[in-house]
């Protein structure tokens, strides 16, 4: 008797940023073969890069992706001003760190109430739900707008700001202009509290995954614009090592490429795994709230997320406030960042997750060679190994419900298309 | 007037392409890269907002669509291949749901055929770049 096959295809998925598929093929109560496509011509920017000014290359990677500029603009900053040897002051470091918080809050704000929400509460899109519950979906627009306040205060602009360069910024603001936006962010601290809880409450399947969890710490805070690279099997790297431990490959089914362990392992990144290994380093605040949410010090259950990402809002903002109360106002916006020929690695944790860049300068400051490693292409091989799991622990469900777990369990992630490269499409296939 | 779309996204341009026309005229125009809650944001407190976006249905390059959205939902094929997270026919509609859409809401469409990342606009949409905004700056100059 030959065992009954399944597909299950979404050719456009919903709710994740840019475009690709999910494809899951299943005999009997095997899980064949699952994948998560992504299409369009990969890595234009890299090309696009080369034989540009040093100076320009925050800019340009800041159009990668319309979610997380300033996450694309540090870790350039960051490899330039490597291979540069130059070094930001802390006064400017602080600054990044606040310009930050306000893109945590916006990514996050956004997927938290528009693109994840609408899977707990049994909605198929942002718009149906804000129809029945538009207290939560209004909530999380206005927490949201707080983090577009600092992003377009700081940085000059609340979506590809302008105002970050090589060696800083190019104005730094002043302390009466950032006092105001502290009390704006305080209105949104209470709402953000009161999402945490209401994320805590909602009702998740019961799963968990054996993680290697790979995210930047500091020793003393919750590492956000810079960090040493750690994971939960012991790694403690620096930037210069990062090619030494990881690598991509490319695969058939898809054009951004897989990155893994040299071991060939897979890892996840992004929110669970920043949580997991810094817990301990949130603000007294958001500990406590992510412990009243349910949260122990490590989470596992991806489809938690939701609860991990409104525990990083409320942080972000406990943050951003204390960063404008102790705010330093630089005696220059930037520190003088010369040119010469080498090599340099840099990075950050962008909302979702480690973002890499190296770049090599001719002496002149001439882009010769560009390398991103954006989180969604880090995460990619371990949504396929979280689907796989899904997809065994739910066979019994019908190809509708299957698929709607599925879909979930990638949003769980928060996939950003558009950074890996763009257009993903969900096929499940049942033999 | 608000101009929608991507700057590397060859015709995708069109809306901010525009939205600058009409700026370079005086005019307030405001450009956006079309995620929903900055729409819902740069219309907040407007009576009368002009929404010019680059879309994709199938017709001939360069023509141009011109729909009342706050009568009806867009129509979702417009935005077939839409380069935003949400499309504009979404931040519409979520506005709509929220009670937070102008009094009125005009869409202009312009039809595009190429949205390569990195490409340039096509001579069709160029033109009719020209065109929609040389209707709104007399419409709106009037």
């Amino acid at each position: 008797m030959s065992a009954e096959r399944r597909t299950l295809l979404t050719e456009a998925l919903a709710r994740v940023e840019g475009e690709g598929a999910m494809y899951v093929r299943i005999a009997g109560t095997d899980v064949e073969e699952v994948q998560l496509r992504i299409y369009e011509p990969p890595r234009f920017f890299e090309a696009l890069l080369r034989g540009r000014a040093y100076t320009e290359v925050s800019d340009i990677t800041a159009r990668i992706c319309g979610i997380c500029p300033v996450a694309y603009q540090l870790s350039a900053c960051a490899a330039i001003e490597d291979a540069c040897g130059a070094e930001v002051t802390e006064p400017i470091a602080r600054l990044r760190r606040l310009i930050y918080t306000g893109e945590w809050i916006e990514s996050h704000g956004l997927h938290v109430a528009m693109l994840h929400a609408p899977d707990f509460l049994g909605y198929d899109s942002a718009i149906a739900l804000s129809r029945d519950h538009p207290g939560i979906v209004e909530r999380g627009l206005r927490v949201k707008k707080a983090g577009n306040a600092i992003v377009d205060l700081v940085g000059g602009r609340a979506i590809h700001p302008v105002n970050v360069r090589v060696g800083g910024f190019h104005r730094a603001p002043t302390r009466r202009e950032l006092e105001p936006l502290a009390e704006q962010l305080k209105v949104a601290r209470d709402e953000a509290l009161e999402a945490v809880r209401w994320a805590g409450a909602l009702d998740f399947p019961d799963h968990e995954e054996d993680y290697r969890l790979v995210a930047l710490t500091q020793p003393d805070e919750y590492a956000i614009e810079a960090g040493r690279l750690a994971s939960s099997d012991g790694l403690d790297l620096g930037p210069a090592e990062y090619e030494e431990h990881f690598f991509e490959e490319q695969v058939p089914h898809s054009n951004a490429l897989h990155s893994r362990l040299r071991d060939g392992g897979s890892y996840l990144c992004g929110p669970l795994a920043r949580y997991g290994l810094s817990s301990g380093k949130l603000s007294p605040l958001a500990r406590e709230a992510a412990a009243d949410a349910g949260l122990g010090p490590v989470c596992l259950n991806p489809f938690q997320s939701i609860v991990v990402r409104s525990v990083e809002i409320l942080f972000a903002l406990d943050e951003a406030i204390r960063l404008i109360e102790t705010y330093d106002e630089p005696d220059r916006p930037a520190v003088e960042v010369e040119p010469r020929a080498a090599s340099g690695q840099g990075w950050t944790e962008a909302p979702r997750g480690l973002l890499y860049h190296r770049y090599r300068l001719a002496a002149d400051g001439t882009v010769e060679e560009a390398k991103i490693v954006p989180p969604t292409s880090q995460n990619q091989l371990r949504i396929e190994e979280d689907l796989r799991a899904v997809v065994a622990a739910n066979i019994a469900l019908g190809d509708d419900a299957l698929r709607l777990r599925c879909e979930q369990a990638i949003r769980n992630h928060d996939p950003c298309i558009s950074c890996s490269t763009h257009f993903l499409k969900l096929e499940v296939d049942r033999r | 007037m608000l101009g929608i779309g991507n700057p590397w996204r060859g015709d995708d341009a069109a809306g901010l392409e525009v939205a600058r026309r009409l700026r370079e005229a005086g005019l307030r125009a405001l450009e956006r890269e079309g995620e929903p809650s900055t729409l819902l944001d740069a219309w907040e407190g407007e009576r009368e907002v002009i929404l010019v976006d680059a879309v994709s249905s199938g017709c001939e390059p360069g023509t141009v669509h011109r729909l009342d959205a706050a009568a009806a939902p867009l129509p979702a094929e417009l935005f077939a291949v839409s380069t935003h997270h949400l499309s504009v026919a979404d931040a519409v509609e979520l506005a709509r749901s929220l009670g937070r859409l102008p009094e009125r809401l005009e869409l202009y469409g312009i039809e595009g055929a190429a949205f390569d990342a990195g490409g340039g606009m096509t001579p069709a949409v160029a033109e009719a770049v020209e065109a929609v905004a040389a209707e709104l700056r007399a419409r709106l100059s009037a």
